[in-house]
């Protein structure tokens, strides 16, 4: 018999005392009454917690707020789907979007490249206030995963329509066979004492935008 | 496809691996016990995970109902696993990854080596993981002539310093900052000389020691933390980052999974997302998590595999009683919490898993006859403290007492064939179960309180007891027993209190009243 045929079989003669499928009770929170600016004010919180920068702008002063963050670094990369006029500030401080390099299909930055440049900019798909949680499902404004975990800093686009208050909420909004990645702050380590630090393999810096309206 | 086993039952097939105790526990943990610097190590780490768990899990008003969705969604997976198995095998393969199956751990180890040698490739990074942990594949890589370098910090100070893990959440546990420093310094390659015992130094020497690894690795061997039947979908949690990069750059990524990993669909990750980081690191949520659902074309591994392992889970299966470990999430809270953990450490009890569950899951998949598994269920006090902390209510305490259970039934068995001479537990379980029958019995074995007076001497202390009852003196002095019973006692006071003890018409409600000063017959009180 194969090694497939085998296990399943051991696994149905374990069964044989047939025990009945106990029903699953969902008693716990499953949506939230929060909105608005508690969500926000609550993400922040979270975020904060975790040693990840916070701003909160409205949508028309987001270019200016990239602008200032991107002051001072290098060359950073950007998906495609990302619109361009979130830079407009940054490439007039520059003189030209030289600093800016795009991942596309058919035009992706290798791994060598990657490791060359110093931040990512990204948008998200869904956060989770209570947990300070940002989820990227690899949409055409987020990339592909690699983008925003070789660079040393990530930069994070959110906006408050994609926040809800706990995990359920968020879920719900999510198509589970797309890439994802969670990211709760920046990467953290809490290996030694048990002691959380922060900054080991993934982006050491996290800036959050958090974008009203 | 029937769920239904229409076929001669098997008998259960035992897994192999790391999961033995070589010595029986009470050895191993009196030598460790005598670490000091182990003990404090571990008391320190311990301590500042528990208040850190108290506090994210207070913060959460459906805890209770969180642990009881988790419960039943476990057990519902058990309960229909073969179908389960195929549906998350139909989905999992149909988005372009490839399973195989792995009866125990030398298939496993097999199969994951033919991979690895199919990409030409002579090294692997790895992320953390309690399946290839238990099988040993490491080790057998090794001997294969394939490098498997581990990328969590604490796995990596242990591969450094080629130590054991001692914990399954953090290996290193048992190390302090200090230790872990000198390590680095003594096994890192290009090491700065200067670094110091800031947990923030010691991470940033892991990056900079790893990061190359990581950017030039062709192969990824990974565990899971979660498999998603009606998706074919993998999750992995972590905090570093590691996790990401053997996930995401390699070209080829292996899984190595026990089949009861398994949970029916997206809905259900929201219960497990809430209980494991919680449980686990004390976070209200982890750093990083991945899912990943077979290839994505232009995004992550392109050549994607799960090993799907038996290795004696089928046979914990068997055990009506035991089963519900395999319900285990390895959040580690139960050893956290664990009085018997705290101070022996993770390495005294062997096998991979440590710790309260260790001591039911080892034996049960190794078999309670198995080597040295037979002492693990006896490394408790059974205080339940593992039962309350664990997220999916697995009742350690009572399983503990099933396999004692098993274990003495196990020796029975042989000592009859051997010969009809009972056991000297035999003989002690037969004459308390007269004593404790009658309190006539019992008054006759009070009697002779002074005996044991007379025997502990001047100093007042039994510092060793006869035969098996010498294994409870063996780190402990008994109080010499007190010169009479509480029952005589209290017959003595009453007798002397209430000389005029008839009871007054209505003071008292029958069945109610104190023992009358009659003689030891009349007080066989229920």
């Amino acid at each position: 018999m194969n090694a497939r045929a085998d296990i399943l079989d051991r696994i149905r003669s374990a069964l044989r005392d047939a025990p009945a499928v106990p029903e699953v009770p969902r008693d716990y929170r499953r949506s939230s009454g929060l909105g608005g600016e508690e969500l926000i004010e609550l993400l922040t919180d979270r975020l904060l917690d975790y040693k990840a920068n916070v701003f909160i702008e409205e949508a028309a002063a987001v270019p200016q707020r990239l602008a200032a963050l991107l002051e001072g670094t290098g060359r950073y990369a950007v998906p495609h789907g990302l619109a361009e006029s979130l830079f407009a500030e940054a490439d007039a401080h520059d003189g030209g979007s030289g600093r800016r390099v795009t991942d596309a299909p058919g035009q992706r930055l290798s791994v060598e490249e990657l490791d060359g440049i110093d931040a990512v900019v990204t948008g998200s798909a869904v956060a989770v206030a209570e947990t300070g949680t940002i989820i990227l499902d690899a949409a055409p404004d987020q990339g592909r995963r690699v983008i925003s975990l070789v660079p040393d800093r990530h930069i994070c686009i959110v906006r408050a329509g994609e926040i809800t208050a706990i995990l359920p909420e968020a879920l719900r909004r999510l198509d589970g066979t797309r890439p994802q990645t969670w990211i709760s702050g920046p990467s953290a380590t809490s290996d030694i004492e048990l002691e959380r630090v922060e900054g080991v393999h993934g982006p050491r810096t996290l800036d959050v935008v958090i974008v009203r309206g | 496809m029937s769920g239904t086993f229409l076929g001669m039952p098997s008998l259960p097939v035992f897994g192999i691996g790391n999961l033995h105790e070589h010595e029986p526990f009470p050895k191993a943990a009196r030598r460790e016990l005598g670490n000091p610097q182990l003990r404090a190590n571990l008391g320190h780490a311990t301590r500042t995970i528990r208040d850190k768990r108290l506090a994210v899990v207070s913060e959460l008003p459906d805890w209770e109902e969180l642990r009881e969705a988790g419960r039943a969604i476990k057990e519902s997976v058990m309960t229909r696993l073969p179908e389960l198995l195929e549906e998350f095998e139909a989905n999992f393969t149909a988005r372009g990854g490839t399973i195989h199956w792995a009866r125990d751990a030398g298939e496993a180890n097999s199969i994951v080596a033919a991979l690895i040698r199919d990409q030409g490739a002579t090294e692997v990074v790895k992320v953390k993981s309690m399946a290839t942990q238990e099988i040993g594949l490491n080790e057998y890589l090794e001997e294969q002539g394939i490098a498997a370098y581990e990328t969590d910090l604490a796995e990596l100070i242990v591969q450094l310093d080629h130590d054991k893990p001692s914990h399954i959440l953090v290996p290193a546990i048992h190390k302090n900052r200090s230790q872990v420093r000198d390590i680095f310094l003594r096994e890192m390659e290009g090491v700065d000389p200067e670094l110091t015992n800031e947990p923030a130094r010691l991470a940033a020497a892991a990056r900079a020691h790893l990061r190359r690894k990581f950017l030039s690795a062709k192969v990824a061997v990974s565990g899971a933390n979660f498999a998603l039947a009606d998706s074919g979908t993998l999750a992995v949690v972590e905090s570093e980052g590691n996790g990401r990069m053997c996930l995401t750059l390699p070209e080829t990524l292996i899984t190595v999974m026990g089949v009861e990993k398994l949970l029916p669909g997206w809905e259900d990750l929201e219960v497990f997302m809430q209980l494991l980081p919680r449980s686990s690191t004390g976070e209200r949520m982890n750093p990083y998590t991945s899912l990943w659902t077979g290839v994505t074309p232009d995004d992550g591994p392109q050549n994607v595999h799960l090993v799907l392992l038996d290795n004696g889970r089928s046979a914990a299966l068997a055990d009506e009683m035991g089963r519900s470990a395999l319900h285990c999430i390895r959040c580690s809270a139960c050893m956290n919490v664990c009085p018997v953990y705290e101070r022996t450490g993770g390495h005294a009890y062997g096998s991979t898993y440590p710790g309260p569950i260790g001591a039911i899951l080892s034996p049960l998949l190794t078999g309670i006859t198995a080597e040295e598994n037979n002492s693990l269920p006896y490394a408790s006090s059974l205080c339940g403290a593992c039962y309350d902390a664990c997220p999916v209510k697995i009742n350690i305490p009572d399983i503990l007492v099933h396999l004692r259970g098993e274990d003495v039934d196990s020796k029975r068995g042989k000592n009859r064939r051997k010969r009809a001479m009972p056991s000297q537990m035999d003989v002690g379980m037969k004459a308390a179960s007269w004593a404790l029958s009658s309190g006539k019995n019992l008054g006759l074995v009070e009697k002779a309180l002074p005996l044991g007076r007379l025997a502990a001497g001047p100093d007042r202390k039994i510092t060793k007891l006869p035969g098996i009852a010498a294994g409870w003196t063996q780190s402990r002095d008994i109080p010499a027993p007190p010169g009479q019973s509480f029952r005589q006692w209290w017959n003595k006071e009453h007798r002397a209190a209430r000389p005029d003890a008839a009871p007054a018409a209505g003071t008292d409600a029958a069945g109610t009243d104190a023992p009358g000063p009659g003689s030891a017959g009349t007080e066989e009180n229920p």
